[in-house]
This record gives structure tokens, C-alpha cells and sequence, in this order.
């Protein structure tokens, strides 16, 4: 039986300028993104018939640095779909949504795109000649799923998932060498990465020294936030010959559910919660097995996150993921499980889950300059959030 | 740990939440309760997602619950919270399946572990009285 996913390839991506408190209009670096994934397709931005985005429209907080409303009133693309929102499986959930409108025929060249301007906003509310982002005076309330947290100082999802991460440590014997692993390994990719905002070397001893944010997670187990933007222009196969690419990349499948509650504390405790479901309707999906993936590249909003979704999708048992990372041989590029060969959002910056899947698709076209994996790579596997909730999708050479 | 210079933040008190974020204020640790099923509900709801029943009750509970995950926050957040403070996931003793989020108070932070049994306390905050717990029987 044909899938969804058989209908659509991947034609192009494109990355605006990356960095930290960029002070550009984070609209600016989404079209700069969105004009470089048409241009990598060899498209005509008129050939856009479909827009898709997540999580909506800008934010004061930096979480989204432009949505759909704004790509549209510049690019006037007239998209005959679009769509946009939070309640996604994963941030590159945008992503699956593109590609079922593509296969049901409501579009043939859609654009996706993730823009962020996490640390240009924050820069922008504490100045006085603005009034965008200032807190409000008196004490903070705490609505919906932060009045359970927030209250006692649980204000970082770093905190929520460190509990998570404890309880690891607590079951199964993991090290905070462990998650180190995981960190140096991403420093190790970014150094090749010019796109990359930390690039200079991390050694053990300096994951193991840096300051304690929240345990265990230290300094270096945490992501950084960053300005920046990226999209993909996902093609109905009939239409991927319009495109310049003569090697688009399919979709080999989506992993969507939900088999947990949506909740940072009622439902799993040992794992970045929300990313067994994603996982399981993953393989249901497809014929391919842990061992087909050639790359990795799985969300680290914090290194724990990573290490969850190697368990979570079968790269090895629930558990065992400390020592399947333990010394980093396996998961370096030349390994048995390139990981996060960009260096991960831990020393790439934070580009809200899409970095993985651009650089999924970079790795499958061989496009990976001084970091491209050494194994050819035919098979890729991206995962994002957890949590938000999560959701992953296999990439694959045609 | 919490210190009083700084205003701390409190939850939005709604019609739904009410009646846990002030059952501090007599001393009592509350969750709705399915009067169908017996099953507990948190956070509160409408339905109980167990047998789709709306005859739901508000039930006192004993207060004694478990560590169930923890983590040392050392990150200065907020200026009202003062770093190092325990952030803990505690299960009630009536239903581990109901969770809280919390702190764990009236103890050193490298003594807290996964499993220890903790009791109620309150703080007022603003409109709410928080549940934290504290080890129990010491």
C-alpha cells in the first residue's frame, strides 16, 4: 500500500545567517532562509504554492521570529494552503502537514520554515525605547502548564527534564560522563560547521567543570538560543522534476503519535517525555530498522533529550543509552551512528528543531563539505521536541 | 532558598484550579476525584479521561507522598528564588499515579533521593497557598 509519504520528496533547503543577538528583524532572516530553500531547489518563488510553519506568528519571547502572516505579506506567494501551529508532532511537525497537503494534492512546492530570535528579543524588551516584551509590574502569574512549575522556581524546561535525567541516573546507573559524551561529540561537529555558534574545542574536563545549572545537567549539557532561520521546500514527486535537483530526497516515513499523556510530570518519568509515541508509529510505518540509519541527527535541547530518543527509537534498549555513548567513538562521524554531525543545537544554537532536518538533508546530498559523514549515507533519521510533543521522520536517497 | 525582597510568582487562580491552590489555607492537600470510578484527576478536569464520568468531587488526601525525581536547581531564574533549591516530582500515597510538582523544603539538597518519603507543608503565595513537602517523619 502506498503512503503519503511515498507522494513527496525534498528538493531544496536553505539557512539564513546564524548567531547570537543578531539585532536583525527575525522576518528578514526567515525570508533569507525561505529564498535560499527556492533558490537551492532552482524554483521560482512563484512556483510556492503552499506555506507551513510552526509554531505561528512572532513572538516578543524570541520562541518565533516569524509566522506564516509575515512570510505571505512579503513573499505573496498566494498559497492555495497553508498552515501553522504549536500542537504539532515535533517542531518539524510543519513538515509532515506540508507533505500530506502535497500528497492530497492541495499544493505542489511547498515551503516550510522554523525562524527564531531568541536572543535578539530579549535584548529588544529591556530596552526602554521599546514596549515590546516588558514584563508586566508586580508579581508574575503563572498560567496553564507553567502555574504547575513556575511557582517554585521551575522555570526552565532544563528543570523538568533534569528530574527526568535523575531518575536516569537513578535506574539505570548513567554518568554525567555519559551526557558528556553527547555534548563533546556535537562540539566536535560544529567545529566543522561555519554555520555553528560554539566551534572551539570542549574537553571532558571542561563539560565536568562548568557551572551546574540545574543537576545534572551543567553548563554544556544545555543548548544555546540563537537567531536564525531555515526552510524546505517540500515537492509533490511528479513536480520534484520541475526543481534542479536531480537526487531529491524522499520521505521515507513519519512517526506522529501520542502514547503518553501530554504532561511534563504525570505520564513517563525516565525520558524526555512524549517521544516513545513518535518513535513507535515510526517503525510501524516502515520496513526499515534502527540499524538502516546511516546518520542521526535527534533533537539535544538538552543532552538528555538525545540520549532519550536513542532509547526511545531502538538505537539501543531502554536504559543503555549511557554506555552506547559512553567514550563517543560510536556516535562520531566516522562511527557506527554519526550523530548530530552539525553539532546538535548544544553547540549549533538553537534553531527550534529544524537544523536537524536541514542537516539530514545535507549529509544525504553529500553537501557536508569538511563534516560530511564518510558512509554515504542513504538513510537519515531526524527527530524534534519531545515534550512540545515530539515527532520524527526517516529521510532517505532516492 | 525563597527569599521575600522580590514578589514571587503565583498560579493564575481559575473556577478549575480554586479549589487546589487554597486548600492551604486549611491546611488540607486536595484533588477532584471521579465519584463513578474512584479515579483521581490532576491537573483538574471536566471529564474523567478513565470512564468519561462528570460526577466529580473534590477529596481531601492525607498529604504523605514520594520522591519520585528531583533535580538541584543552581541557576538563578528569578531573584525570588535563591539557588541552590530542590525542584521535585512527588507521587501521592493515595494514588502514585497523581503527581506534583514541587519542592522539597526543611532539607540539605544532597539529601534528598529518589524514593524518600515526604509530607505536605504550605506556603502562601500571593492568592495560593502552595503544597511543598518536607521529609516526613523527622
Amino acid at each position: 500500500m502506498e503512503k503519503f509519504e511515498d507522494q513527496v520528496r525534498i528538493t531544496g533547503v536553505g539557512i539564513s545567517q546564524v548567531g547570537r543577538r543578531l539585532m536583525r528583524d527575525p522576518v528578514e532572516l526567515t525570508i533569507d532562509a525561505c529564498l535560499a530553500a527556492i533558490a537551492d531547489a532552482g524554483l521560482d518563488r512563484m512556483d510556492i504554492d503552499g506555506l507551513s510553519s510552526h509554531p505561528g506568528p512572532q513572538t516578543a519571547n524570541g520562541y518565533s521570529g516569524a509566522g506564516v502572516d509575515a512570510v505571505e505579506e512579503i513573499l505573496r506567494v498566494h498559497p492555495k494552503w497553508f498552515n501553522s501551529g504549536h500542537e504539532m508532532p515535533g517542531h518539524t511537525g510543519a513538515v509532515v502537514a506540508a507533505a500530506i497537503a502535497v500528497a492530497a494534492g492541495l499544493c505542489r512546492h511547498a515551503l516550510v520554515f522554523r525562524s527564531t530570535w531568541e536572543t535578539t528579543a530579549p535584548v529588544v524588551a529591556r530596552d526602554p525605547r521599546y514596549s515590546v516584551g516588558h514584563a508586566p509590574p508586580g508579581p508574575a502569574v503563572a498560567s496553564e502548564m507553567l502555574s504547575w512549575r513556575v511557582p517554585y522556581g521551575a522555570y526552565s524546561a532544563g528543570n523538568w527534564i533534569g528530574m527526568a535525567a535523575t531518575r536516569h541516573f537513578h535506574l539505570y546507573g548513567t554518568r554525567r560522563e555519559h551526557l558528556g559524551a553527547i555534548a563533546i561529540n556535537a562540539r566536535r561537529n560544529a567545529a566543522l560547521n561555519p554555520n555553528a555558534i560554539y566551534r572551539e574545542p570542549l574537553t571532558m574536563d571542561d563539560y565536568l567543570g562548568a557551572r551546574m545549572i540545574t543537576t545534572p545537567f551543567g553548563l554544556y549539557d544545555c543548548d544555546t538560543p540563537c537567531d536564525g532561520a531555515i526552510a524546505i521546500v517540500v515537492s509533490h514527486r511528479d513536480a520534484a522534476k520541475d526543481t534542479r535537483r536531480p537526487n531529491p530526497l524522499r520521505l521515507e516515513a513519519v512517526g506522529t503519535q501520542i502514547t503518553e499523556r501530554w504532561s511534563w510530570d504525570q505520564g513517563v518519568l525516565d525520558h524526555e517525555v512524549m517521544l516513545a509515541g513518535p518513535a513507535k508509529s515510526l517503525w510501524e510505518r516502515t520496513d526499515l530498522r534502527p540499524k538502516d540509519v546511516d546518520v542521526a541527527e535527534l533533537y539535544d535541547g538538552f543532552t538528555f533529550n538525545c540520549l532519550s530518543w536513542l532509547e526511545a527509537l531502538g538505537f539501543c534498549k531502554r536504559g543503555e543509552g549511557g554506555p552506547f555513548v559512553e567514550g563517543g567513538g560510536r556516535i562520531a562521524r566516522d562511527g557506527e551512528l554519526p550523530l548530530n554531525t552539525h553539532g546538535g543545537q548544544l553547540s549549533g544554537g538553537r534553531l527550534q528543531g529544524f537544523s536537524f532536518l536541514h542537516e539530514a538533508c545535507i549529509q544525504l546530498w553529500g553537501e557536508g563539505g569538511e563534516r560530511q559523514v564518510p558512509n554515504n549515507p542513504q538513510v537519515a533519521c531526524v527527530s524534534s521536541g519531545g515534550g512540545t510533543p515530539g515527532g520524527v521522520m526517516l529521510l532517505a536517497r532516492d | 532558598m525563597m527569599t521575600d525582597a522580590v514578589p514571587r510568582p503565583f498560579p493564575a487562580i481559575t473556577p478549575q484550579n480554586e479549589f487546589f491552590w487554597t486548600a492551604g489555607a486549611e491546611g488540607k492537600l486536595r484533588f477532584q476525584r471521579c465519584q463513578a470510578c474512584r479515579t483521581y484527576l490532576h491537573p483538574p478536569s471536566p471529564v474523567c479521561p478513565t470512564c468519561l464520568g462528570k460526577d466529580i468531587a473534590v477529596e481531601d488526601v492525607s498529604g504523605a507522598a514520594t520522591v519520585a525525581a528531583y533535580t538541584v536547581n543552581h541557576h538563578m531564574w528569578h531573584p525570588a528564588f535563591e539557588p541552590p533549591y530542590v525542584i521535585a516530582i512527588v507521587e501521592i500515597e493515595e494514588a502514585p499515579y497523581v503527581r506534583l510538582t514541587t519542592q522539597i523544603v526543611n532539607c540539605p539538597p544532597e539529601a534528598v533521593a529518589i524514593g524518600m518519603p515526604v509530607q505536605v507543608q504550605f506556603e502562601q503565595v500571593g492568592p495560593a497557598w502552595l503544597p511543598v513537602f518536607a521529609p516526613r517523619g523527622i
